[in-house]
């Protein structure tokens, strides 16, 4: 299938936006979903791609591990992980015969994935398209940012934690995001502090500062007060961080819309 | 490096020479002649320089950010705590080198006599500058932190790994497939959205019939600074590694809790053992190391066993 003279799949998608960092175990899947949510609960629709082939995460995130995925005309259905279908969601975590199985691929082979993925997904009329990807800058990222050019994303949300370690590797990344013409849309720092559950005393548990001196000697936006609330998010069962077992933090309709309106000043809908 | 095509079938594959993206390739016709699939003659030539190399341990995991370079770092100070071990430590994460900063070594190359490092963050001129590599590319850079740098002497070489099961995880078992990997040792967070991840490693590791010494657990509690509770920041709300290590009959070497000192001390590149030497978790790190140590005295073959110590 080519995008060539005709827009294809992606035609009905509004705005792209990738979730980036370069490091790995940063939160750039827990983000992507939230931001995904946060979105549809600004009544947007939204899809997710899920381009980390070795490390599937975010069927599981959504509760939608082992659901199988159906071929139209226009190539594979994605999966829609709520009854409103207002999320869909496409990853290789819903090609593998067993959850289980290693997806031990070179390179090119995780490239023509990547490409059927962008071009053969019918994704249909969305206003989002969230693009989650693995650690690193190299052949997914690569791969994913040569087939979303000709559709113009929004850009790049890149994620970090605060250590120096974590900002390393991000700084890297923000070297591919101005290589590749990839805007930055801003960068989140994650699991800025935890919140003990017991006395409710905020911890730096991975260093701290590193993501807004980051962002400062960069040149790019820092998610800052919204980060320290939640994009920065302090980590840990009570402060809602999602992840082992896709369980939310309990939810109430006014957090639902504090990271509904968040999310929505931070990422700019464009013309 | 050639410049391979974007489609590239792999010159080991079937397809080799034959695809339609072979089309203009410089290595076309050797592709098609079959000379791709004939073992790699670096296979060999890695195999007389790994021969002053004692022990090997890759460490693993699937999962980004567990701690793989910090437990990476953490092993090899302890193993060349005894100053008659010589300890060599590869770093072949090639996007993400973070062992410099661990080791607190930007910009130098050996720590103390007995323990020396190698990554491609010594390579590269700016903290800012990006490796963006396709796999073709980072192999050949672990061929060649393999095959041409004098490792001399070593009685430990350990190999912290990208997350993933990718190309670095099949060219560091490829390259290393004539010589003896004691074997891997494979780091976890107690939470599923990373023993998900981990469960693929283990079954990478068996499939390319690399032994496992054992799955550590990481960050699997948090000490309150403040009111000295003990927390769950990651919650093992499908048992944690204990229980995967049970279904998948793989040993647990142990379980390291979250200092927040630990991020400190990477930060500023010392040895958290040294820095904090009576915190849970350097006790942890330390059970732990002596296991490996007693592993790889355990399973060496017969005959080194009889010579030398």
């Amino acid at each position: 299938m080519e995008a060539a003279a005709e827009p294809g799949n992606l035609a009905g998608v509004r705005h792209i936006i990738l979730v980036l960092s370069g490091k790995g175990g940063v939160g750039k899947s827990t983000i992507s979903t939230e931001l995904a949510l946060a979105l549809r609960h600004a009544g947007k629709k939204v899809g997710i791609l899920d381009v980390d082939l070795c490390g599937p995460s975010i069927p599981r995130m959504l509760r939608a591990q082992g659901r199988a995925v159906h071929q139209c005309d226009s190539g594979w259905v994605p999966v829609f992980v709520d009854q409103e279908q207002s999320i869909s969601l496409m990853s290789v975590g819903f090609l593998l015969e067993k959850p289980d199985e290693a997806v031990v691929w070179r390179g090119p082979k995780k490239n023509a994935l990547i490409k059927q993925f962008v071009s053969d997904v019918a994704w249909g009329q969305l206003d989002y398209l969230v693009v989650d990807t693995p650690p690193g800058t190299s052949d997914e990222h690569m791969a994913t940012v040569d087939a979303l050019r000709p559709y113009s994303p929004l850009g790049a949300l890149v994620v970090t934690t605060p250590q120096a370690v974590s900002v390393g590797d991000v700084r890297r990344e923000l070297t591919f995001c101005r290589k590749t013409g990839l805007r930055v849309v801003g960068l989140v720092e994650n699991m800025s502090g935890f919140v003990c559950p017991h006395c409710a005393e905020c911890t730096n548990v991975f260093s701290r500062g590193g993501g807004e001196e980051l962002a400062r000697h960069a040149g790019v936006p820092f998610l800052a007060g919204r980060a320290r609330e939640w994009g920065a998010a302090p980590a840990g069962p009570a402060a809602g961080l999602r992840g082992g077992n896709g369980a939310r933090a309990p939810s109430t309709p006014q957090r639902e819309r504090q990271r509904g309106v968040h999310w929505m000043q931070a990422v700019p809908t464009g013309s | 490096m050639e410049e391979v095509p974007h489609d590239c079938p792999g010159a080991g594959s079937a397809q080799a020479g034959r695809g339609t993206s072979c089309q203009g390739c410089p290595n076309q016709r050797l592709c098609a002649s079959g000379a791709g699939a004939a073992p790699d003659p670096a296979i060999e030539e890695i195999k007389e320089k790994m021969k002053t190399v004692k022990h090997k341990i890759l460490v693993l995991s699937g999962k980004g950010g567990v701690g793989k370079s910090t437990f990476s770092a953490h092993l090899a100070h302890g193993l060349a705590e005894d100053e008659n071990t010589q300890v060599a430590l590869l770093d072949i994460d090639i996007c993400g080198p973070s062992i410099p900063k661990i080791m607190g070594l930007e910009g130098e190359q050996f720590l103390e006599d007995n323990l020396g490092v190698m990554s491609v963050g010594f390579l590269l001129s700016s903290p800012d500058d990006a490796v963006i590599w396709r796999g073709p590319k980072k192999n050949g850079m672990i061929k060649q932190f393999l095959r041409d740098v004098d490792w001399g002497e070593v009685d430990y070489l350990v190999v912290d790994t990208p997350p993933g099961t990718s190309d670095e995880h099949l060219s560091i078992v490829q390259y290393l497939a004539a010589t003896r990997i004691d074997g891997a040792v494979i780091i976890t967070t107690p939470q599923e959205v990373s023993l998900q991840d981990v469960r693929k490693e283990i079954s990478f590791c068996r499939k390319v019939k690399l032994p496992i010494i054992g799955v550590v657990e990481n960050m699997s509690s948090f000490v309150c600074p403040n009111c000295k509770k003990e927390s769950q920041i990651f919650p093992p709300t499908t048992g944690g590694a204990e229980v995967m290590c049970q279904d998948l009959k793989t040993p647990l070497l142990g379980r390291v809790p979250l200092d927040p000192h630990i991020g400190k001390s990477c930060d500023r590149g010392q040895s958290f053992m040294i820095d904090a030497p009576d915190s849970p978790a350097t006790l942890a790190y330390r059970s732990i190391i002596q296991r490996i140590r007693e592993f790889c005295r355990l399973h060496q073959p017969k005959e080194e066993q009889l010579v030398g110590s």
